[in-house]
């Protein structure tokens, strides 16, 4: 199925159990929060874990993508799956603009570059009066998917959530094992040697980033619709360094880690919220642990156990 | 009233002036900051929380021992100093072989630590530190009122910036220091304990911002967030000034507190952005900062 | 050294089971309360530990009638994303009857459509907007002890009366400072006074005012308002002595708690409003005795003593129509609290028909720091405004359900 190895593959069908089974057990809401940080870390997870750029400021593209479909579906009434598409070209938009700005340089000076250009956003989305500035924008319906079936209902939307995951999961992992993939990860382990090959190695990088903003800007608009609730903690830097813990944790290169990274911190935030700035704390201790002890990250290392790429 | 661009004068001296003092702090948080990484390959995001580590100290030794400014200002960087060192060996140290971006990793969770230790025990609404007695009290220049603390901050940034410029440019620790970062093996080879050297690197930027931390205390209150507001734009500081230039970072420090002080005549809302659209700019015209040397 | 692995991750599975003890189901016998603030950021102070401490004083205080009372907290951070979604999940998995504090007005906004939406009360003391008894207001919310009309009423009225007619405003540039600096604007030019100019600076992140304070200073204005809260007051306070401001100073939100931050060296002489100080009446003093030692190092100030106020009337509230009743409709205990009396050691007064909670608000004078005989001796009132004149008349919110 689509390239998956054995290994791969049982795993995805455990995944796709558990995404369904999950909101019988356990929160819907909750578990859309999941779903939509999934999307976004491995939208981040495209960049950094295999074209071996880290942007720190990711946060910008999730969350113009969650303005916009948050406007559009508030304000012009566009229906769930457009204000979701709206999201997404605005990701898409967003990227093409500062990826064509940071691809030029790479390291830590892409690093910055990325930082400062959504330092630049978030200061955009203060003074832009559709943001709302500090209120955000409140209130969005979730409206009815293609203008018929209501989504109030938690059942209904985490569906939707749901369906639009387990599409860009699929997609990412398209893009990652296709010939374009391979492509990226000879560039991540020796980008001299790729350009000697013939490969125009920025077009490439370039196309990864726009990919990558896209699928956050989607994973922005439907948390927009999850929550009602448009807001700067979505375009701000704290939000950045959350996509890179929770890539980091789950294991930068993998398939899967994104998606057990995005589980593990938003439980952890949702759970610790009562022990104050433990939250800050414990997320500083898990960066750390991670950085030194366990690089590859949980399905990293679960993986290097079970002799499996997750 | 002469005017410049439409403006009091008087009141454009002294929005030049603050744009020095706050020059002055991202001086000496980004020559830290410049020395580390130019020896240890490390972006140490855990900068601005040692700067306000060093503010705390200052603040624990007065409240806790009774210890005031002047001692403070050589003990805080000590202490502070010295869990520089221990961080280094335990922690950073494991780091040099592998990418870059680790270190950035790390010390970003380092500050996550020690902002949120530091807010747990002392909440965030900050504590107050006087202003020692000497430097009480204002001068009137004229154009403006100028706090005699402020006008010891950018004296007291100026010369140990100096300082530091000179111990590395110009003694031969400087010297090993700089062939060390150029080439390790080498320096070690000659019978240089090197990691002793970067540990010792590692501690006097660490110390730095420290330093840095003391001066502060007095005009910011003592509070757990004062390293976060700072440290994002002291990178860009660093970028801008070319990433592990010494020169680079006094002078771009100072250069963008004025910058960022006539902005906020101009149009106020904008101020905390400028450094960034510089950065953008810099970076794009000169890839390896304003003094770096081009990789 | 090297660091064992098997130790961090044993380290990791035992703080990873310590969250899924709890979970305990609602009751139909039990009211639950989640007082949700900042419990690490900049309102710590303001709010924080000590409004859990009140809320749960009131519970103590009250005893129970027939019913258990719990009472749950958690940080918000002051995202309004972050707090939306807890109260969902509280009102949703928790039983969460109400909801109160929530401090930030971007956040109590969130929180007030939640509670709307579920039919939950929500008692909101923290926040300043006074847009909560406005345009957004809804049934199911009170709002109780202050907001940016009553503020900017009571300072910038009163120094208006007393001379100082031209303003300069520094301005935290997002909504809560943007309305204060409007509503202030309004009282100043109604009493004949004039605005000069202003500085919105970017928040959160702006630690240094001095720019700001000397464009203050060369507009010639004689009053400098600070639309600014927590530790954006007090270091642009702190920064107008240091460079010898001879401008009036209005701080338009600040609580005992921030002077206390201040010191009194610093804050002498500073005109404030506040709805309650704990060395008000005999009455105020003793309920402050009775928290104090549960929060030595931060006194209750009209936030913590809305909380337990706003958590005691609630409970009566409840109480008087029976528990069952009670779980039926948030909108219902919000009617009923409207019709009762609001009476105990903190606060005596109504709530109003669109939420607004009806009390006197007072003008305070910051001691010099030989006038304070003691620990938290900080206040000498100034002007009393009777609850009648304190706030925004009622046909002016723009409320939905309010019928002229």
């Amino acid at each position: 199925m689509m390239g998956f190895s054995r290994g791969q593959a049982v795993a995805f069908l455990l995944m796709t159990a558990l995404v369904v089974v999950a909101p019988f057990v356990l929160y819907p809401v909750f578990l859309m929060k999941v779903l939509c940080f999934a999307l976004f870390a491995c939208a981040f997870n495209l960049l950094v874990g295999y074209v071996g750029l880290l942007s720190f400021g990711h946060a910008a593209y999730f969350g113009m993508g969650s303005y916009v479909a948050g406007y559009a579906a508030k304000v012009w009434g566009f229906t769930p799956e457009l204000a979701i598409l709206a999201g997404t070209l605005t990701g898409t938009g967003l990227g093409v603009v500062f990826g064509w700005l940071a691809i030029r340089r790479q390291g830590i000076y892409f690093a910055m570059i990325t930082l400062a250009l959504a330092q630049m956003n978030y200061f955009f989305c203060v003074q832009a009066p559709f943001t709302g500035g500090e209120d955000g924008i409140q209130q969005i319906p979730r409206g009815r998917l293609f203008g018929v079936i209501s989504l109030q209902n938690d059942m209904a939307i985490y569906a939707v959530v749901a369906v639009v995951f387990l599409f860009g999961f699929l997609l990412i992992r398209r893009i990652v094992h296709s010939p374009f993939g391979q492509v990226l990860k000879a560039i991540r382990e020796n980008e001299p040697r790729a350009i000697s090959l013939g490969y125009r190695t920025d077009d490439y990088k370039l196309v990864a980033f726009i990919l990558s903003t896209a699928i956050a800007g989607a994973a922005g608009a439907t948390k927009a619709l999850v929550f009602g609730i448009a807001t700067l903690t979505d375009v701000h830097f704290a939000m950045s360094g959350e996509v890179v813990l929770m890539t980091l944790l789950g294991g930068l290169g993998t398939i899967f880690g994104p998606v057990m990274g995005a589980f593990v911190v938003t439980a952890m935030e949702n759970y610790l919220a009562q022990f104050g700035a433990w939250v800050t704390v414990t997320q500083g201790v898990i960066f750390v642990a991670c950085v030194l002890a366990f690089r590859r990250g949980i399905i990293g290392e679960l993986g290097a156990k079970l002799r499996l790429a997750l | 009233m002469f005017m410049i661009l439409g403006y009091p004068a008087p009141l454009m001296f002294g929005q030049l002036l603050l744009g020095l003092i706050n020059g002055a702090f991202y001086a000496l948080l980004s020559l830290g900051l410049a020395v580390i990484f130019g020896m240890l390959n490390i972006v140490n995001f855990a900068h601005g929380a040692l700067f306000m580590l060093g503010a705390f100290v200052a603040w624990g030794l007065l409240e806790y021992l009774g210890i005031g400014y002047w001692v403070a200002l050589f003990l805080a960087p000590l202490i502070v100093g010295v869990f520089g060192v221990l961080t280094e060996k335990l922690l950073i140290r494991h780091l040099y072989k592998l990418d870059h971006l680790y270190g950035l990793l790390l010390t970003f969770g380092l500050a996550l630590i020690i902002e949120g230790l530091a807010r747990n025990q002392y909440g965030s609404s900050g504590m107050p530190y006087r202003i020692p007695a000497a430097l009480q009290g204002a001068t009137d220049l004229g154009f403006m009122f100028l706090p005699n603390y402020r006008g010891w901050v950018v004296l007291a940034a100026a010369v140990m910036c100096l300082i530091t410029w000179l111990v590395i440019e110009k003694t031969s620790v400087g010297a090993t220091l700089r062939a060390a970062t150029e080439n390790a093996p080498l320096v070690q080879a000659f019978g240089v304990n090197v990691p002793r050297l970067i540990t010792l690197t590692y501690a006097g930027g660490v110390a730095l911002a420290a330093f840095a931390g003391v001066l502060a205390a007095p005009i910011y209150s003592v509070n757990p967030n004062m390293g976060a507001n700072f440290i994002i734009v002291v990178f860009a500081v660093v970028v801008i000034g070319g990433m592990g230039s010494i020169l680079g970072s006094i002078v771009t420090g100072f250069g963008l507190g004025i910058i960022e002080g006539l902005t906020k005549v101009f149009y106020p809302q904008a101020s905390a952005t400028v450094i960034f659209l510089v950065m953008v700019i810099v970076l794009l015209a000169r890839p390896a900062g304003l003094f770096g040397k081009a990789a | 050294m090297e660091i064992s692995r098997r130790a961090l991750l044993g380290t990791a599975a035992a703080v990873a089971t310590v969250p899924v003890a709890r979970r305990a189901r609602a009751q139909a016998n039990t009211i639950k309360i989640g007082v949700l603030n900042d419990q690490s950021g900049p309102y710590r102070d303001t709010g924080g530990p000590t409004s859990v401490i009140c809320a749960k004083q009131a519970v103590e205080e009250f005893q129970s009638k027939g019913f258990n009372v719990e009472v749950i907290a958690a940080d918000h951070q002051n995202k309004p994303d972050l707090g939306a979604s807890i109260a969902r999940e509280w009102y949703d998995r928790e039983g969460v009857d109400l909801i109160i504090d929530v401090p930030t007005s971007s956040v109590a906004l969130a929180i007030a459509g939640v509670s709307k939406e579920k039919n939950k009360v929500h008692i909101n003391v923290g926040a300043a907007t006074s847009d909560l008894t406005g345009k957004s207001c809804s049934p199911t919310l009170v709002h109780y002890c202050y907001d940016t009309y009553m503020l900017a009423k009571s300072t910038g009225g009163a120094t208006v009366k007393a001379g100082g007619d031209s303003w300069y405003f520094i301005t935290a540039d997002y909504a809560f400072g943007q309305q204060l600096q409007k509503d202030t604007t309004a009282f100043v030019t109604a009493a004949g006074g004039k605005v000069l100019g202003s500085s919105p600076y970017p928040f959160p992140g702006t630690t240094d005012f001095s720019s700001f304070l000397l464009q203050a200073q060369s507009s010639g204005a004689k009053v400098l308002g600070l639309c600014n809260a927590g530790g954006d007051t007090v270091n642009s306070i702190k920064q107008a002595k240091e460079f010898g401001i001879k401008m009036r100073l209005a701080a338009m939100l600040m609580f005992v708690t921030d002077v206390n931050a201040l010191g009194l060296d610093a804050a002498q002489g500073l005109v404030l409003t506040e709805s309650f100080y704990w060395d008000l009446n005999d009455r105020t003093r003793a309920f402050t005795n009775r928290v104090k030692a549960k929060t030595p190092n931060n006194w209750p100030n009209m936030i913590h003593a809305g909380n337990y106020s706003g958590t005691l009337h609630f409970l009566k509230a409840v109480a008087d129509m029976g528990v069952a009743e009670a779980k039926k409709s948030g909108a219902a205990i919000v009617e009923r609290m409207k019709k009762m009396p609001v009476d105990d050691d903190c606060f005596q007064g109504s709530i109003r028909v669109d939420g607004r909670g009806m009390f006197p608000s007072y003008l305070f004078e910051v001691k010099k720091p030989s006038e304070s005989k003691g620990k938290w001796d900080y206040f000498k009132t100034l002007v009393t405004t009777p609850a009648d004149q304190a706030w925004r008349p009622l046909n002016e919110g723009g409320c939905y359900f309010v019928t002229a």
